[in-house]
């Protein structure tokens, strides 16, 4: 079996693939980095999205053997190392942009592609930004109000809770 | 999925001996291909992930000022990168999601030929050529049906040269659930002429409607085509649409795509 | 003010660190040591005939422990159905087995046929391709309809026909609504079809079941809503194993929506198999396998009429609806079109006579159950719909036609069997006004126009009957389960407290919500409160959650254990205090001798009650922890108004979400930011099966919307934000913390008020359109446009 190695959160990784391991397969089973989910089998829903190489990826469509060499930035690398919340994190909490959080991680993980890219996105914008990232509890709204919020805007005059 | 071996070349030259193993395949940015994995419709022995060829990545100008795009190049980079042809690098900010553009390739996207994707039609709708290790490929040649092209096995496509026209505009009608193409239309205006590919709406995969061009190439205008449709027969017809709803897409798609070229 | 961290203040939530910081526990992040893993081997075709199932090449594939068939499950009970319905002459529903593994026939696509255990997922998956079938297909039945008629095929050989049961409500009162409607001054006519619908909670299913031989016991985690009712049906009706000797555990569960209520086969499968093999079992859901295997939702077809009188009021209500079972029962499948459905059938109007028929019919489907709402969106959608269109029919403002009619005094009975303790339907109707700023609609719809989009606006009410349920009452109309909860309250030696409650938290935000209600009553810090939830070992009893339910009936049973905790509390600071016990008030986290300045702490009393040198031993036990069952002597009725703007693209039939509202009576609301949460998600649900969600099969049974290819669901890009408001409050009658619950209010409320919106919209271009079926896809806008 051909090995791997990456470096993942800032650490170096390294581990036994099969050609058809995926990405989200290698971190979850082979690391136990488990906050990245799989939601669905047609690349659509983004609960895997992680950052290969800085850029936003889906983790369920990529294999591990690509990301030979690459650094790798998970969900459990946003906060830091003493536990201080991401801001966007953060953001999430303080508006409830998430519930049962399952699609969270990938949600968080977009979005910090996006401020990176347009760090004061419009509302459109954000909303646009996750076409392909699937939340079924939230309807979005608190999604949305948390990564403007994140961007530093003022959300007060978005519907109040 | 079914268990395969997986290269990863450096060259396009390692790419072309990895691809001349017993049933092997190109993958492209995988955005496609891996889906299909998944579900067991392809069972490769060999895959060929062409993510670390750089020499098929990247943008530049070419003759005639052509934009020319590896084949290697994913959709972000388009979007960010073919500003000469802001009609194309619009498409290309639009094509799946920013995940899928990070990693999905233009020349994927080719060599796959979904009917509804967006590539199709603006290599069409520009007349553009598709270079391949083996030769070259005008637009009008290379497709061959829906998931058909005139593409060999063990051919990569290396790069794609678009004319850059006058204006131009992409419109794309979203199928509600998997956001491809119900309908989308790529309208190019180039001095010698008028050209208009339509994707997501016929069985036969992306075509140019004829019609349209002759009228929009003597007045280029939403007006010229104003009552010109096509027939729903042919065209796809599923639970998001019936074949007339996609030919009326059309009409309505190419319209606007005209009001909106530049 | 509401005290930080008491009732009625926005705390934010502590799950969510665990959950943004990737350190949830989901079932799919369970692994167990030597764990094997189960491809379940699905049914292609609708209706067939099982000739043979020949897996021996299957067992001889590397990594594979064994094959499981149909065979390995005759001696085992079915999974169960936990209702049983009485028609309307008296006999009980039709009600087929259902075995873990098909046998003799299938009967869905997607029915598992066989069950590969391996060394690894892939290997057993690769081997069920090696299975060899043999299935004689036979013609299959979809349409419920057809599904009736006389020599259709039956998904059941044992049973008489495809007919579930044929239902009416209330019976008696036929003979008079038929005579209402022969007197009537008019009558609005409306035939509808209520979508069928997939839940697609985003974690999909898993299961995994540990078997430890020298103990017999078991060990099974579960993507599950109510972990009890699993160990519960698995453990008595289908593997026999007693509820000591079975722990389920259901961890953090991302989303269920009602489709995670029910007892699965994969369930049982795994279990049965960590036996059989003595190793642990793992399945995890494709995304795809769970289209074809969670219950599905709604499937109504629907005919129903309104009488009015000559001053337009509403006299008569009628409605035939049939009702898509699947192929099979799932746990509550029977319940959702009858009970919690034409039992709501008066919505918030005071019509004096209803009657209600419901056929449930089986199809060669896969089965159908509680969807967020469950068979309260069903009830509203058809009540909405009708009045709006009797409204124009009449040429009456459709919102003046609802007040007229409006339940005003309460309590109210209704002729539907349903007592509504409390409401202001002018209230929420008041509030929705102003939010939705109405007043507002003519100027923007003459924006829209000139942009060339037609605009419309669409306004609703709904009432739903929630914390579900009266355990004597469900029993009495066939419910073979209790609805009651539990709590036990557990108070530590220095303060802190620990709650194990039955209800499950999958989104809900409960370990918040909780612990305010039990900060508020005892005046200590919420963060010295840990609710504990989803696990058969820790919690007496669980009923779970679903039905709105958590907080009026989980949260009341948490109330009253914690009643009896500050009783005895209050004996013990009496002692300490040497006052006598009624002198004793808690106040702020303080026992003090009314009228003097003696007090106690919290923490003095608590310690006391686990080293208790001076304590009342003669008279109490030591130790602080009590326990409660609460059974609501009723339902909860949240009700509102929504009203939603659209524009409709006339060149594409594209409808677009401008504006949306929900003015909400919820009662009491504990965590607001917690309540609009709830009905935001609710409103998202409700527009995604307004306007994108169908579950679609062909005539041959054939799944047609398998995949997120073609079962659109809602993106951020398909919503607008909410105008939501709560402030109108009734608080319930009958529950300690006067709360009706939230979870449902906005799928229920939110359906027929997108569609109201694009009819008005299109009505407005001239279109003579009364009614579209959802989902309102641009190709069926465009295609009514044509007519």
């Amino acid at each position: 079996m051909p090995e791997v190695s990456m470096t993942v959160n800032g650490k170096p990784a390294k581990g036994q693939i099969e050609g058809r391991t995926l990405l989200v397969e290698f971190l979850r089973e082979s690391l136990s980095l488990t906050g990245t989910h799989m939601g669905c089998d047609t690349s659509q829903c983004g609960a895997c999205v992680v950052h290969v190489n800085g850029r936003a990826v889906k983790s369920c469509t990529m294999f591990a053997a690509e990301a030979e060499g690459a650094e790798v930035t998970t969900i459990e690398g946003m906060a830091e190392p003493d536990g201080t919340l991401h801001p966007i994190q953060a953001a999430f909490q303080d508006h409830h942009g998430l519930q049962c959080g399952f699609c969270t991680p990938g949600m968080v993980m977009s979005a910090a592609a996006l401020l990176k890219d347009n760090p004061t996105p419009t509302e459109a914008e954000v909303r646009d930004y996750l076409e392909g990232n699937i939340c079924r509890c939230t309807g979005y709204h608190n999604i949305v109000k948390a990564i403007l919020a994140a961007s530093g805007q003022d959300v007060s005059r978005i519907a109040a809770e | 999925m079914y268990a395969f071996e997986i290269d990863r070349p450096a060259t396009l030259a390692d790419a072309l001996k990895a691809l001349g193993a017993e049933e092997a395949q190109a993958l492209g940015g995988g955005q496609t291909l891996i889906p299909a994995l998944k579900a067991r419709l392809a069972s490769p022995a060999r895959l060929v992930a062409l993510s670390g060829v750089a020499e098929i990545k990247g943008i530049r100008t070419g003759e005639n000022g052509a934009l020319c795009i590896g084949g290697g190049t994913c959709h972000a980079d388009v979007a960010a990168g073919a500003g000469a042809y802001p009609a194309l690098a619009a498409l290309a900010a639009r094509i799946g999601d920013p995940a899928v553009r990070n990693r999905g390739t233009i020349g994927g996207s080719l060599a796959n030929n979904d009917p509804s994707a967006c590539y199709p039609a603006a290599v069409l709708g520009s007349g553009a050529v598709v270079v391949t290790t083996n030769r070259q490929i005008a637009a009008d040649d290379f497709f061959e049906g829906m998931f058909t092209t005139t593409l060999e096995d063990s051919e990569i496509i290396t790069e794609v040269r678009f004319p850059v026209p006058e204006v131009a505009s992409y419109q794309k009608f979203e199928q509600p659930a998997s956001r491809f193409a119900l309908v989308g239309v790529f309208v190019a205006k180039y001095a010698g002429g008028v050209r208009v590919a339509v994707t997501g709406a016929s069985e036969e995969g992306v075509f140019r409607w004829s019609e349209a061009e002759a009228a929009l190439s003597g007045d280029f205008s939403p007006g010229a085509i104003e009552g010109l449709r096509l027939s729903g027969a042919g065209m796809i017809s599923d639970l998001h649409g019936s074949g007339d709803y996609r030919a009326h897409l059309v009409a309505v798609m190419t319209r606007r795509a005209v009001a909106a070229a530049r | 003010m509401p005290r930080d961290g008491g009732i009625g203040a926005s705390t934010k939530r502590r799950e969510d660190i665990r959950f943004l910081t990737g350190n949830g526990n989901y079932t799919d992040d369970i692994n167990l040591r030597g764990q094997a893993y189960v491809h379940f081997l699905r049914s292609d075709v609708a209706h067939g005939r099982l000739r043979k199932v020949d897996a021996s090449a299957a067992e001889a594939m590397p990594g594979v422990l064994r094959v499981f068939t149909g065979e390995d499950f005759v001696e085992i009970g079915g999974i169960p159905c936990g209702w049983q319905v009485t028609d309307r002459f008296g006999e009980v529903m039709q009600e087929p087995k259902h075995p873990v593994l098909a046998h003799g026939k299938v009967r869905h696509v997607g029915d598992p046929i066989a069950a590969v255990v391996a060394e690894t997922r892939a290997q057993a998956r690769d081997a069920a391709e090696a299975i060899v079938l043999d299935i004689e297909e036979l013609p299959a039945v979809v349409d419920m309809k057809a599904a009736l008629e006389d020599g259709a095929p039956k998904v059941h050989d044992d049973l008489t026909s495809n007919l579930c049961y044929d239902w009416g409500f209330v019976e008696e009162n036929k003979a008079a609504v038929d005579e209402a409607f022969g007197k009537a001054a008019h009558v609005t006519t409306l035939e509808l079809v209520n979508n069928r619908l997939i839940a697609n909670p985003m974690e999909p299913r898993v299961a995994v079941a540990d078997y430890n031989r020298s103990t017999g016991d078991y060990t099974l985690y579960t993507t599950s809503q109510n972990p009890h009712v699993i160990r519960l049906l698995m453990g008595a009706f289908v593997l026999g194993i007693p509820e000591h000797k079975l722990r389920v555990v259901a961890p953090d569960v991302g989303g269920g929506f009602g489709s995670k209520i029910f007892h699965y086969a994969e369930e049982a499968f795994c279990t049965f198999a960590a036996k059989a093999l003595n190793r642990p079992v793992k399945w995890t859901s494709s995304r795809s396998e769970a289209f074809m295997s969670d219950a599905h939702g709604r499937d109504h077809v629907t005919r129903i009429e309104l009488a009015l009188d000559a001053d337009n009021n509403f006299t008569a209500l009628r409605t035939e609806t049939h009702a898509n079972m699947g192929a099979y029962l799932s746990t509550f499948a029977p319940s959702i079109p009858t009970w919690l459905h034409g039992t709501l059938m008066a919505g918030n109007y005071k019509t004096p006579l209803i009657y209600v028929n419901v056929r449930a019919v089986f199809t060669n489907t896969v089965p159908v159950d509680a969807y967020r709402g469950a068979g309260r969106p069903e009830a509203t959608y058809q009540l909405e719909r009708v009045i709006d269109k009797a409204a124009r029919e009449l040429g009456v403002d459709p919102i003046a036609l609802r007040r007229q009619n409006f339940i005003t005094e309460f309590p109210y009975a209704t002729p539907v069997a349903v007592e509504y303790d409390t409401g202001d339907y002018h209230a929420t109707m008041d509030k929705l006004e102003e939010i939705a700023d109405l007043a507002g609609f003519a100027a923007r719809r003459k924006e829209s126009e000139a942009r060339g989009r037609l605009r419309g606006l669409g306004v609703n009410c709904y009432i739903e009957a929630c914390g579900i349920a009266p355990s004597n009452l469900v029993g009495q109309l066939g419910a073979r389960a209790g609805l009651y909860e539990s709590a036990t309250v557990r108070v530590n030696a220095t303060g802190g407290i620990t709650v194990m409650t039955g209800s499950h938290s999958h989104g809900q935000g409960h370990e918040t919500s909780f612990a305010q209600v039990i900060s508020e009553m005892i005046g200590i810090d919420a963060d010295q409160v840990e609710i504990v939830h989803g696990d058969t070992a820790n919690s007496p009893m669980g009923m779970g959650t679903y039905g709105s339910r958590s907080l009026a009936v989980g949260g009341s049973a948490m109330v009253r254990a914690t009643e009896k905790i500050i009783n005895k509390a209050r004996k013990i600071a009496a002692h300490l205090m040497e006052a006598a016990e009624g002198d004793i008030e808690l106040k702020d986290g303080r026992f003090a001798v009314a009228g003097t300045d003696k007090s106690v702490a919290w923490g003095d009393v608590t310690l006391a009650a686990y080293v208790p040198h001076n304590y009342p031993l003669a008279d109490l036990e030591p130790g602080l922890e009590e326990t409660a069952f609460y059974d609501p002597s009723n339902f909860t009725y949240p009700a509102g108004a929504y009203a939603c703007e659209v524009e409709v693209d006339p060149d594409t039939g594209r409808v677009t979400i401008e504006r949306f509202a929900a003015a909400d009576d919820f009662g009491n609301v504990v965590n607001p930011m917690i309540v609009s949460g709830q009905v935001h998600g609710g409103i998202g649900q409700g527009i995604g099966q307004a306007l994108l969600e169908a579950c679609a099969y062909d005539e041959q049974g054939q799944l047609l919307t398998g995949s997120y290819m073609d079962y659109a669901m809602p993106r951020a890009g398909d919503l607008p934000f909410y105008q939501v408001d709560h402030s109108c409050q009734t608080p319930c009658t009958h529950n300690p913390l006067g709360v009706k619950g939230c979870g449902e209010a906005g799928a229920i409320g939110s359906p027929p008020s997108v569609v109201n919106a694009v009819v008005d919209a299109l009505r407005s271009a001239g279109h003579d359109i009364t009614h579209i079926d959802m989902p309102l896809s641009p190709s069926r806008v465009w295609q009514a446009m044509q007519s």
